[in-house]
Protein backbone atom coordinates (compact mmCIF):
# COMPACT_ATOMS: atom_id res chain seq x y z
CA UNK A 1 0.00 0.00 0.00
CA UNK A 2 3.00 2.32 0.41
CA UNK A 3 3.15 4.38 -2.78
CA UNK A 4 6.70 4.81 -4.10
CA UNK A 5 7.89 8.03 -5.74
CA UNK A 6 6.96 8.32 -9.40
CA UNK A 7 3.59 6.54 -9.51
CA UNK A 8 1.65 9.77 -9.00
CA UNK A 9 2.73 13.16 -10.32
CA UNK A 10 4.01 15.91 -8.04
CA UNK A 11 0.98 18.26 -8.24
CA UNK A 12 -1.35 15.46 -7.11
CA UNK A 13 1.09 14.42 -4.38
CA UNK A 14 1.35 18.03 -3.21
CA UNK A 15 -2.42 18.44 -3.13
CA UNK A 16 -2.73 15.21 -1.14
CA UNK A 17 -0.05 16.42 1.25
CA UNK A 18 -2.01 19.62 1.81
CA UNK A 19 -5.20 17.67 2.48
CA UNK A 20 -3.32 15.33 4.79
CA UNK A 21 -1.78 18.28 6.65
CA UNK A 22 -5.22 19.80 7.15
CA UNK A 23 -6.53 16.54 8.58
CA UNK A 24 -3.50 16.14 10.82
CA UNK A 25 -3.75 19.72 12.06
CA UNK A 26 -7.28 18.98 13.15
CA UNK A 27 -6.13 15.78 14.84
CA UNK A 28 -3.33 17.56 16.69
CA UNK A 29 -5.76 20.12 18.09
CA UNK A 30 -8.30 17.46 19.07
CA UNK A 31 -5.68 15.17 20.57
CA UNK A 32 -4.34 18.06 22.62
CA UNK A 33 -7.81 18.58 24.07
CA UNK A 34 -8.89 14.99 24.52
CA UNK A 35 -5.85 12.85 25.10
CA UNK A 36 -5.43 12.31 28.79
CA UNK A 37 -2.08 11.55 30.33
CA UNK A 38 -3.07 8.05 31.32
CA UNK A 39 -3.79 7.07 27.71
CA UNK A 40 -0.74 8.77 26.18
CA UNK A 41 1.65 5.79 26.61
CA UNK A 42 -0.84 3.60 24.73
CA UNK A 43 -0.43 5.86 21.68
CA UNK A 44 3.30 5.08 21.74
CA UNK A 45 2.64 1.38 22.11
CA UNK A 46 0.13 1.45 19.26
CA UNK A 47 2.66 3.17 17.00
CA UNK A 48 5.41 0.62 17.68
CA UNK A 49 2.98 -2.26 17.32
CA UNK A 50 1.82 -0.97 13.94
CA UNK A 51 5.39 -0.45 12.80
CA UNK A 52 6.21 -4.04 13.78
CA UNK A 53 2.96 -5.39 12.33
CA UNK A 54 3.58 -3.67 9.01
CA UNK A 55 6.85 -5.59 8.65
CA UNK A 56 4.92 -8.85 8.48
CA UNK A 57 3.69 -9.37 4.95
CA UNK A 58 1.23 -12.26 4.80
CA UNK A 59 0.41 -14.07 1.55
CA UNK A 60 -3.11 -13.36 0.27
CA UNK A 61 -3.16 -14.89 -3.21
CA UNK A 62 -0.73 -16.35 -5.69
CA UNK A 63 2.28 -14.05 -5.71
CA UNK A 64 0.64 -11.32 -3.66
CA UNK A 65 1.12 -10.29 -0.08
CA UNK A 66 -0.40 -7.74 2.24
CA UNK A 67 0.38 -6.35 5.63
CA UNK A 68 -1.38 -4.63 8.47
CA UNK A 69 -2.48 -1.07 7.82
CA UNK A 70 -3.44 -0.51 11.45
CA UNK A 71 -5.71 2.50 11.02
CA UNK A 72 -8.84 0.94 12.48
CA UNK A 73 -6.79 -0.84 15.17
CA UNK A 74 -5.25 2.44 16.30
CA UNK A 75 -8.58 4.30 16.15
CA UNK A 76 -10.33 1.71 18.34
CA UNK A 77 -7.50 1.68 20.86
CA UNK A 78 -6.63 5.37 21.18
CA UNK A 79 -9.30 7.27 19.24
CA UNK A 80 -9.17 8.54 15.67
CA UNK A 81 -7.20 11.75 16.35
CA UNK A 82 -4.29 10.12 18.14
CA UNK A 83 -4.53 7.21 15.68
CA UNK A 84 -3.99 9.57 12.74
CA UNK A 85 -0.89 10.94 14.43
CA UNK A 86 0.46 7.46 15.26
CA UNK A 87 0.03 6.23 11.68
CA UNK A 88 1.75 9.36 10.41
CA UNK A 89 4.75 8.79 12.67
CA UNK A 90 4.98 5.20 11.43
CA UNK A 91 4.77 6.27 7.77
CA UNK A 92 7.36 9.03 8.25
CA UNK A 93 9.83 6.65 9.94
CA UNK A 94 9.29 4.09 7.17
CA UNK A 95 9.83 6.65 4.40
CA UNK A 96 12.80 8.41 5.98
CA UNK A 97 14.74 5.53 7.55
CA UNK A 98 13.72 2.51 5.52
CA UNK A 99 12.94 3.96 2.07
CA UNK A 100 9.52 2.27 2.33
CA UNK A 101 7.11 4.55 0.51
CA UNK A 102 8.45 7.51 -1.45
CA UNK A 103 9.46 10.85 0.02
CA UNK A 104 7.45 12.96 -2.41
CA UNK A 105 4.70 10.33 -2.04
CA UNK A 106 4.59 10.68 1.75
CA UNK A 107 1.62 13.05 1.57
CA UNK A 108 -0.26 10.54 -0.59
CA UNK A 109 0.47 7.73 1.83
CA UNK A 110 -0.40 9.80 4.90
CA UNK A 111 -3.65 10.87 3.30
CA UNK A 112 -4.64 7.34 2.29
CA UNK A 113 -3.62 5.55 5.48
CA UNK A 114 -3.45 8.08 8.34
CA UNK A 115 -6.53 10.01 7.32
CA UNK A 116 -8.76 7.82 5.10
CA UNK A 117 -7.74 4.49 6.65
CA UNK A 118 -8.14 5.74 10.20
CA UNK A 119 -11.36 7.71 9.78
CA UNK A 120 -12.98 5.23 7.41
CA UNK A 121 -12.22 2.37 9.77
CA UNK A 122 -13.36 4.39 12.75
CA UNK A 123 -16.61 5.39 11.08
CA UNK A 124 -17.48 1.77 10.39
CA UNK A 125 -16.49 0.89 13.96
CA UNK A 126 -18.78 3.53 15.45
CA UNK A 127 -21.66 2.37 13.27
CA UNK A 128 -21.22 -1.31 14.19
CA UNK A 129 -20.85 -0.51 17.87
CA UNK A 130 -24.18 1.33 17.72
CA UNK A 131 -25.95 -1.39 15.72
CA UNK A 132 -24.77 -4.04 18.17
CA UNK A 133 -25.83 -1.93 21.13
CA UNK A 134 -22.61 -0.86 22.79
CA UNK A 135 -21.64 -4.23 24.16
CA UNK A 136 -18.17 -5.66 24.45
CA UNK A 137 -18.99 -7.86 21.47
CA UNK A 138 -20.02 -4.79 19.49
CA UNK A 139 -16.50 -3.43 19.96
CA UNK A 140 -15.02 -6.61 18.51
CA UNK A 141 -17.47 -6.67 15.59
CA UNK A 142 -16.79 -3.00 14.97
CA UNK A 143 -13.04 -3.62 15.03
CA UNK A 144 -13.37 -6.41 12.47
CA UNK A 145 -15.67 -4.49 10.13
CA UNK A 146 -13.74 -1.23 10.48
CA UNK A 147 -10.45 -2.97 9.78
CA UNK A 148 -11.87 -4.87 6.83
CA UNK A 149 -13.31 -1.73 5.22
CA UNK A 150 -10.30 0.50 5.84
CA UNK A 151 -8.01 -1.40 3.45
CA UNK A 152 -10.09 -1.39 0.22
CA UNK A 153 -11.11 2.19 1.13
CA UNK A 154 -7.48 3.35 1.25
CA UNK A 155 -6.88 1.43 -2.00
CA UNK A 156 -9.82 3.28 -3.54
CA UNK A 157 -8.19 6.59 -2.71
CA UNK A 158 -4.98 5.44 -4.38
CA UNK A 159 -7.11 4.73 -7.46
CA UNK A 160 -8.54 8.24 -7.32
CA UNK A 161 -5.05 9.72 -7.02
CA UNK A 162 -3.95 7.55 -9.92
CA UNK A 163 -6.90 8.74 -11.99
CA UNK A 164 -5.92 12.35 -11.30
CA UNK A 165 -2.15 12.16 -11.53
CA UNK A 166 -1.05 8.65 -12.48
CA UNK A 167 2.14 8.48 -14.51
CA UNK A 168 0.76 5.77 -16.72
CA UNK A 169 -1.85 5.34 -19.38
CA UNK A 170 -4.14 2.84 -17.75
CA UNK A 171 -7.85 3.40 -17.47
CA UNK A 172 -8.82 4.55 -14.00
CA UNK A 173 -11.50 1.88 -13.84
CA UNK A 174 -8.97 -0.89 -14.54
CA UNK A 175 -6.67 0.33 -11.78
CA UNK A 176 -9.59 0.71 -9.39
CA UNK A 177 -10.94 -2.78 -10.08
CA UNK A 178 -7.53 -4.40 -9.56
CA UNK A 179 -6.72 -2.37 -6.44
CA UNK A 180 -10.13 -2.88 -4.87
CA UNK A 181 -10.34 -6.66 -5.32
CA UNK A 182 -6.73 -7.26 -4.22
CA UNK A 183 -7.24 -5.15 -1.11
CA UNK A 184 -10.52 -6.85 -0.21
CA UNK A 185 -8.41 -9.95 0.38
CA UNK A 186 -5.83 -8.01 2.39
CA UNK A 187 -8.73 -6.51 4.37
CA UNK A 188 -9.60 -9.99 5.65
CA UNK A 189 -6.11 -10.31 7.13
CA UNK A 190 -6.44 -6.81 8.53
CA UNK A 191 -9.72 -7.75 10.23
CA UNK A 192 -8.22 -10.89 11.78
CA UNK A 193 -5.13 -9.15 13.17
CA UNK A 194 -7.13 -6.16 14.41
CA UNK A 195 -9.81 -8.24 16.13
CA UNK A 196 -7.28 -10.54 17.81
CA UNK A 197 -5.25 -7.57 19.05
CA UNK A 198 -8.25 -5.61 20.33
CA UNK A 199 -9.55 -8.82 21.93
CA UNK A 200 -6.26 -9.40 23.74
CA UNK A 201 -6.23 -5.85 25.11
CA UNK A 202 -9.90 -6.09 26.12
CA UNK A 203 -8.95 -9.12 28.18
CA UNK A 204 -6.03 -7.44 29.93
CA UNK A 205 -6.74 -3.70 30.08
CA UNK A 206 -10.24 -2.84 28.80
CA UNK A 207 -10.03 0.41 30.76
CA UNK A 208 -7.38 1.73 28.36
CA UNK A 209 -9.40 1.08 25.18
CA UNK A 210 -10.89 4.25 23.67
CA UNK A 211 -13.59 2.30 21.85
CA UNK A 212 -14.89 0.97 25.19
CA UNK A 213 -15.66 4.42 26.58
CA UNK A 214 -19.31 4.33 25.59
CA UNK A 215 -19.76 0.65 26.33
CA UNK A 216 -21.94 -0.31 29.26
CA UNK A 217 -20.00 -1.96 31.99
CA UNK B 1 -2.64 -6.24 34.56
CA UNK B 2 -0.59 -3.45 36.08
CA UNK B 3 0.40 -0.54 33.87
CA UNK B 4 4.12 -1.23 33.93
CA UNK B 5 3.72 -4.90 33.14
CA UNK B 6 1.18 -4.20 30.37
CA UNK B 7 3.47 -1.79 28.57
CA UNK B 8 6.57 -3.94 29.00
CA UNK B 9 4.76 -6.94 27.55
CA UNK B 10 3.42 -4.79 24.71
CA UNK B 11 6.84 -3.43 23.80
CA UNK B 12 8.37 -6.91 24.06
CA UNK B 13 5.77 -8.28 21.62
CA UNK B 14 6.51 -5.46 19.13
CA UNK B 15 10.25 -6.11 19.43
CA UNK B 16 9.84 -9.85 18.87
CA UNK B 17 7.61 -9.29 15.84
CA UNK B 18 9.96 -6.72 14.27
CA UNK B 19 13.18 -8.36 15.40
CA UNK B 20 12.43 -12.04 14.87
CA UNK B 21 9.22 -12.79 12.96
CA UNK B 22 9.91 -10.16 10.30
CA UNK B 23 12.41 -12.58 8.75
CA UNK B 24 9.53 -14.93 7.95
CA UNK B 25 7.38 -12.29 6.22
CA UNK B 26 6.22 -13.05 2.69
CA UNK B 27 8.54 -11.55 0.10
CA UNK B 28 5.83 -11.49 -2.57
CA UNK B 29 4.95 -8.01 -3.84
CA UNK B 30 2.26 -6.30 -1.80
CA UNK B 31 -1.18 -5.46 -3.18
CA UNK B 32 -0.18 -2.17 -4.79
CA UNK B 33 3.08 -3.51 -6.25
CA UNK B 34 1.27 -6.55 -7.62
CA UNK B 35 -1.34 -4.39 -9.33
CA UNK B 36 1.43 -2.14 -10.71
CA UNK B 37 3.29 -5.18 -12.07
CA UNK B 38 0.19 -6.82 -13.56
CA UNK B 39 -1.09 -3.64 -15.20
CA UNK B 40 2.40 -2.55 -16.20
CA UNK B 41 3.00 0.75 -14.42
CA UNK B 42 5.62 -0.56 -11.97
CA UNK B 43 8.32 1.01 -14.15
CA UNK B 44 7.09 4.49 -13.31
CA UNK B 45 8.35 3.96 -9.74
CA UNK B 46 11.45 5.96 -8.91
CA UNK B 47 13.97 5.19 -6.22
CA UNK B 48 13.41 7.07 -3.02
CA UNK B 49 16.05 9.71 -2.28
CA UNK B 50 16.98 7.64 0.78
CA UNK B 51 17.11 4.32 -1.12
CA UNK B 52 20.85 4.16 -0.48
CA UNK B 53 20.58 4.75 3.26
CA UNK B 54 22.00 2.36 5.83
CA UNK B 55 18.58 0.93 6.69
CA UNK B 56 16.90 1.01 3.27
CA UNK B 57 14.43 -1.82 2.63
CA UNK B 58 14.60 -3.03 6.21
CA UNK B 59 18.17 -4.25 6.13
CA UNK B 60 21.31 -2.96 7.79
CA UNK B 61 23.93 -2.32 5.13
CA UNK B 62 27.07 -4.31 5.80
CA UNK B 63 25.36 -7.14 7.65
CA UNK B 64 25.38 -10.17 5.36
CA UNK B 65 23.25 -12.45 7.52
CA UNK B 66 19.71 -11.74 6.37
CA UNK B 67 18.03 -12.80 9.58
CA UNK B 68 20.28 -10.51 11.60
CA UNK B 69 20.03 -7.66 9.10
CA UNK B 70 16.23 -7.47 8.98
CA UNK B 71 15.96 -8.19 12.70
CA UNK B 72 18.25 -5.34 13.72
CA UNK B 73 16.54 -3.00 11.26
CA UNK B 74 13.19 -3.97 12.81
CA UNK B 75 14.40 -3.35 16.36
CA UNK B 76 15.85 0.03 15.34
CA UNK B 77 12.51 0.87 13.70
CA UNK B 78 10.54 -0.02 16.82
CA UNK B 79 12.81 2.09 19.01
CA UNK B 80 12.78 5.03 16.57
CA UNK B 81 8.99 4.89 16.22
CA UNK B 82 8.47 4.73 19.98
CA UNK B 83 10.88 7.59 20.58
CA UNK B 84 9.42 9.89 17.92
CA UNK B 85 5.86 9.10 19.01
CA UNK B 86 6.73 9.80 22.64
CA UNK B 87 8.38 13.13 21.80
CA UNK B 88 5.47 14.07 19.54
CA UNK B 89 2.90 13.40 22.26
CA UNK B 90 5.00 15.29 24.80
CA UNK B 91 5.28 18.19 22.36
CA UNK B 92 1.56 18.54 21.70
CA UNK B 93 0.31 17.49 25.10
CA UNK B 94 -0.64 20.07 27.65
CA UNK B 95 -0.13 19.37 31.28
CA UNK B 96 -3.19 17.97 33.00
CA UNK B 97 -3.04 17.15 36.62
Amino acid sequence: MHIPDGFINIPTATASAALAATGLGYSVRAAREKLDERAAPLVGLVAVFIFAGQMINFPVAAGTSGHLLGGALAAVLVGPHAASLALTVVLAIQALLFADGGLTALGLNVFNMSVVGVWGGYGAFVLMRKIFRYTRTSVLIGSAVGAFISVPLAATFFSIQYAIGGQGTFAASTVFAAMFTTHLLIGIGEAIITTLTVGAILKTRPDLVFGMLKVRK
Amino acid sequence: MKNRRFYLVGIAIALVIAGFFSFYASSSPDGLEKVAIDLGFIDSAQESAVAGSALADYGVSGIENERLSVGIAGVIGVIATGLVMYLFIRLIGKKKN
